[in-house]
């Protein structure tokens, strides 16, 4: 489909989040970095959100906030203290996650605050222990340029980054804290974003003024893309968490292309006469009977587990739940997804899809008979205890009345192919306090001044440098850039003495070519990194063991450099035991050697390299055969 | 908010500006610095903050600082808009429940926000705690009262007796179960204090605090809350205790006896600990689990009110070095009873001995406790303890140091002569004295 993204009005706002490499986390002095292997603590809490004094209260707030769950934390005393578990106040904000952001800022002109206040945003989902995050704006009102246009930088703030989550049950979450606490920035922009590849090009303008200071984290979890599009007719959607910077211009394209659709169904729905108050009437009916002897595992796991089948009908919604814009782009995707969030069952079956999934035609003609379903009608099923299906097929009715209006307001939530899924209502107007436990922190004149004064270069001009200083081209340069290794590259060279071309050669382009043909290179460490080239430089090892190391270091990120080495059988060899073998396959191809110097070393050459191959350096083996060979010719 | 100044917080030359612009706190005011027009909310500043700054919450809720040395004009765009709390209904009451009453003395065991300003509310009625935390409609027939609202470092031996008569008079008015909410820094004492004003009790007196204020979501304060109702209402036992967390988790809840507990961190929920002792149940999964014998049984006929606590008792920590003259001057406040925290076993310096013996002789009590806080007392083992002793320091066992010192102060408002003060200091009141010595072990509730 060709969208003309200026026709449909396309206004795209971003919010770009990335860890900040400070020595400690924002409000404690843990390390930044994942350290791991001190006493594992794991304890529960719940959450309960203090009442809002604008009167928010109704009972079913009260319900919902008893259905809370359970919320386990696990926590590694390495990385974690008492001030992640809220066991003791945040201490002061740390000053050097300041002067970073406030050096970003800068870069993007924008205007420091006279005094830092730390805001408290409540989140009660358990990413963040207090139940809020805390928050403070850093500056307001920048401005970037990108290909000649100017997009408003409207705040960039500070804040704590949330523990990360790493299971989760229907009354259960589980979340590790190694990460909370680390300072963020958040970098947002004004929605006037019109295009999928411009989207894509001011958050590469935004992530290279970042790392133009050098001091924000890199690699795979550290940056955090948030988007808010919105087409003409359709509805401001809030899409969180797009990790990779190249999936922007797809995750943009697809809620163009799901809003459009959702307006299409709209438009559908009120030409066939469908009506709010025929959906809100519609009851529930209980269809477990008919069920009972179905070949479908998952129903038949419910029924035998207790459950009930629910049913309900949506007149008029025949054939529009399984119509597809584009693969997962479905009204019944999004029945499933409002059911999924709310209710916390597995999933919703509906007649669009079905026979299918083990439910046969005959159950699928039962089912209409019973809820009287004509064949522009569609019915949604649930699996699950009573209330809970009841609950589920509650939620369901709702998007489906939302869907007579065209596209509902919602937090949606990026998944790694650059479709979405529902994650969350909107929230009303946020829900922020003062962090009473942090005084404000003033940024006096001279102290902006001053950072003003000490701004980093950029990273054009840092590619300008890193070129004359290493003799490498500005291409490779900037690509050093881009793949995020200038930093690595840099410490290489300076640490090992290694070449810098050999360097770059490996880092840049072995690297690139590994990962696209699906190495997860982004997984090796630093050090080991180093260690390789140190390695080289010693004689250790040669540069040529670069792909195959760098390949089964990918594959195996928790090992070491040495297991490496080990496993693949390059342990490095002597000098002498090369000359050795040299003389050995000198001795075996007198003859030739005598007749054919050149076709001599060549087969000599490659018998070596079937031993050597990565432990001794191919440019020097060629070199003693060659010493030797002619030597010998000249006797 | 409590204070009425339309201004909070701000002063000098800054206040004359917002006073000349017509401006007050929650005011929606525009405010031009330099080439910079910032529009928002004018908030309260904090008294003791740098005076030279203006606070505003802009429109996507954040709060900045304003350098009132940049700014060229302030407006008032619209005034303050009224907070529109409406009080939600009361959760009905199910029928057959005990009557528990919840007595407020500071603190704020429950809060609402205003998200709008920013500004905290304490919820201090039945209304308010039950529409935040309405479990406790379910465990008891509810009522609430503010008997005063100080913080708890600012209580005296003063709030120890009304807290007595308020909850003797909620005892003999009926109530099955009472509740005290406190801070936390000196819950300790006052958990003692009314363990000897109220001995043997019908009903429980729970009292109970947060170490995480509860305007936030991660607050203990409701868990804690419902476990000391539940325990006010509905525990076999008629204790004088307290409801805190056992550890970091949420889910267990012990319920120390008040003269045997102490606040052991400055900040964790697990603050509170039984010193010298067990706790003497645990509250978890909506259970009272008991996990020490002869407890005072609910229903107990033998309930006796023993109110009066005097101010002329004293609490002084022996440190190195510490000139005999402290005691002296202590003395001379008019202060008749000191308790010691002693090192170790229960010593001082022996150069304090014969002032120690002095005002033995004139009449003061002198007991000897240990800030090792976890042991008993001996002074017959080393030579200092059996000069002290001599000198006529009184050995207290394995009281707590803070518990000793509260027990002095309700011995001595009723104690006729020294001689009966040491038989009553002495005498086991209220489970303070001469537990048994048990190995630690590992706290086998929490795991
Ligand atoms: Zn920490």
């Amino acid at each position: 489909m060709k969208i003309d993204y200026r026709e449909i009005g396309l206004k795209v706002g971003l919010e770009i989040h990335r860890q900040l490499d400070t020595r400690h986390k924002l409000f404690c002095d843990c390390p930044t970095t994942p350290r791991e292997g001190g006493r594992e603590i794991v304890f529960i809490r719940w959450l309960r959100e203090a009442q809002s004094e604008l009167g928010e209260v109704d009972p079913a707030a009260l319900f919902e906030s008893r259905k809370r769950r359970m919320i386990v934390y696990h926590a590694d005393t390495e990385n974690t203290c008492l001030v992640e578990l809220d066991e003791e106040p945040p201490h002061d904000l740390n000053r050097e996650a300041v002067e970073i952001a406030l050096t970003a800022a800068l870069m993007m002109n924008a205007r420091p605050v006279d005094e830092i206040h730390v805001m408290r945003k409540i989140v009660i989902d358990g990413s963040n222990t207090t139940g809020f995050q805390r928050t403070c704006v850093i500056a307001l009102g920048g401005e970037i340029e990108v290909d000649g246009k100017k997009i408003p930088i409207q705040t960039i703030t500070l804040e704590e980054d949330a523990a990360r989550i790493i299971e989760q049950k229907p009354h259960e979450v589980h979340y590790d804290l190694s990460r909370l606490g680390i300072p963020l920035i958040e970098v947002s922009t004004a929605p006037v974003i019109n295009s999928p590849e411009e989207a894509y090009n001011v958050a590469y303008a935004i992530g290279r003024i970042l790392r133009a200071t050098r001091r924000v984290k890199r690699g795979i979890g550290t940056v955090r893309q948030d988007l808010n599009i919105s087409i003409t007719g359709g509805a401001l959607v809030e899409i969180k968490g797009v990790q990779e910077l190249e999936l922007l211009p797809k995750v943009v394209e697809l809620e163009v292309i799901r809003q459009l659709h959702l307006l299409k169904i709209r438009d559908e729905l009120r030409s066939r006469g469908v009506s709010e108050d025929d959906l809100k009437r519609e009851p529930i009916k209980d269809v477990t009977s008919i069920f009972v002897k179905t070949s479908s595992k998952i129903l038949r796991r419910r029924i035998e587990g207790g459950g009930v089948v629910l049913a309900l009908r949506l007149k008029g919604f025949g054939g529009l739940l399984g119509l597809e814009a584009a693969p997962g782009i479905r009204l019944g995707a999004e029945l499933a997804g409002r059911a999924r969030a709310w209710s916390e069952v597995e999933g919703i079956f509906h007649t669009d899809e079905l026979p299918g999934y083990g439910i046969s035609g005959e159950e699928v003609m039962r089912l209409r008979e019973e809820v009287g379903a004509g064949d522009l009608d569609a019915v949604v099923i649930v699996a699950a205890e009573r209330e809970r299906a009841e609950d589920a097929l509650e939620r369901v009715r709702e998007r489906a009345i939302e869907a007579l209006y065209g596209v509902p307001p919602e937090t949606r939530g990026a998944r790694p192919d650059g479709t979405t899924i529902y994650l969350r209502p909107r929230p009303g107007a946020a829900r922020m306090y003062p962090e009473t436990d942090i005084p404000p922190l003033p940024l006096p004149r001279e102290y902006v001044e001053e950072i003003k004064r000490r701004l980093p270069p950029s990273l054009d001009e840092v590619a300008e440098w890193i070129s004359r200083r290493y003799g490498v081209s500005k291409q490779i340069a900037d690509e050093l850039i881009d793949s995020e290794k200038v930093e690595i590259f840099e410490r290489v060279v300076g640490e090992t003495g290694i070449q810098p071309s050999i360097a770059a050669s490996i880092l840049v382009e072995h690297m690139k070519s590994l990962r696209r043909e699906g190495y997860e290179v982004e997984k090796i460490r630093e050090e080991d990194l180093l260690e390789f080239f140190r390695r080289v430089v010693r004689g250790e090892l040669a540069k040529e063991a670069a792909p195959e190391i760098i390949k089964w270091l990918a594959q195996n990120p928790d090992k070491s450099l040495d297991d490496a080495v080990n496993a693949l059988g390059l342990k490095a060899v002597s000098l002498e035991e090369v000359k050795a073998r040299i003389a050995e396959l000198m001795e075996a191809n007198r003859d030739l050697v005598r007749s054919n110097p050149g076709k001599a070393i060549s087969v000599i050459m490659g018998e070596l390299m079937k031993t050597y191959r990565g432990r001794f350096d191919g440019g020097k083996l060629y070199q003693l055969v060659s010493q030797a060979v002619y030597g010998q010719v000249r006797d | 908010m409590s204070n009425q100044d339309a201004l909070q917080g701000y002063s000098g030359e800054i206040r004359a500006l917002l006073e000349e612009a017509g401006v007050e706190v929650g005011d929606e005011v525009e405010i031009r610095a330099g080439d910079e027009v910032y529009r928002g909310i004018l908030m309260s500043r904090y008294e003791l903050a740098d005076p030279g700054y203006i606070v505003i919450k802009l429109p996507n809720g954040y709060n900045i600082g304003i350098s009132a040395s940049r700014v060229t004009s302030i407006r008032r765009v619209a005034p303050a808009a009224k907070p529109r709390f409406t009080q939600p209904p009361r959760p009905p009451q199910k029928p057959g429940l005990p009557k528990v009453v919840i007595v407020s003395t500071g603190g704020t065991i429950a809060s609402r926000i205003d998200y709008r300003t920013g500004g905290v509310r304490a919820a201090l009625t039945a209304e308010d705690l039950l529409s935040i935390v309405p479990e406790l409609a379910e465990l008891a027939d509810l009522d609430a009262r503010i008997l005063f609202s100080i913080y708890s470092e600012d209580m005296t031996p003063d709030h120890w007796n009304m807290m007595a008569a308020e909850a003797d008079k909620l005892i003999r008015g009926g109530a099955e179960g009472v509740v005290i909410a406190h801070g936390t820094d000196t819950m300790g004492y006052s958990a003692a204090a009314l363990s000897f004003a109220l001995q043997k009790p019908p009903v429980p007196v729970v009292f109970v605090g947060a170490q995480r204020s509860s305007d936030r979501p991660s607050s203990d304060a409701a868990t804690n809350l419902i476990a000391a109702v539940r325990v006010a209402g509905h525990a076999p036992f008629a204790e004088i205790c307290v409801s805190m967390h056992a550890w970091h988790s949420d889910t267990v809840i012990a319920i120390h006896r008040g003269t045997r507990v102490r606040k052991l961190h400055t900040s964790s929920r697990d603050a509170f600990k039984s010193v010298n002792s067990e706790p003497i149940a645990y509250v978890s999964g909506g259970e009272i689990k008991i996990n020490v014998r002869n407890l005072n049984p609910r229903g107990s006929g033998d309930y006796r009110f023993e109110p009066g606590f005097s101010k002329d008792a004293a609490l002084i920590k022996f440190y190195p070095g510490m000139p005999p003259e402290i005691l002296e001057a202590i003395h001379n406040l008019g202060i008749r009873g000191i308790i010691l925290e002693g090192t170790g076993l229960g010593h001082v310096a022996n150069k304090l001995i014969p002032t120690i013996r002095r005002l033995v002789d004139e009449g003061v009590f002198i007991g000897m406790t240990s800030q090792c806080i976890f042991g008993r007392i001996n002074m017959r083992v080393y030579d200092t303890g059996r000069y002290l002793l001599k000198a006529g320091v009184m050995p207290l066992d394995d009281m707590l140091p803070e518990t000793a010192y509260v027990k002095l102060s309700w011995c001595l408002a009723r104690a006729r002569d020294l001689e009966e003060v040491k038989r009553l200091m002495l005498t086991p009141i209220a489970g303070e004295l001469g537990e048994r010595s048990m190995p630690a072990i590992r706290e086998a509730a929490v795991a």
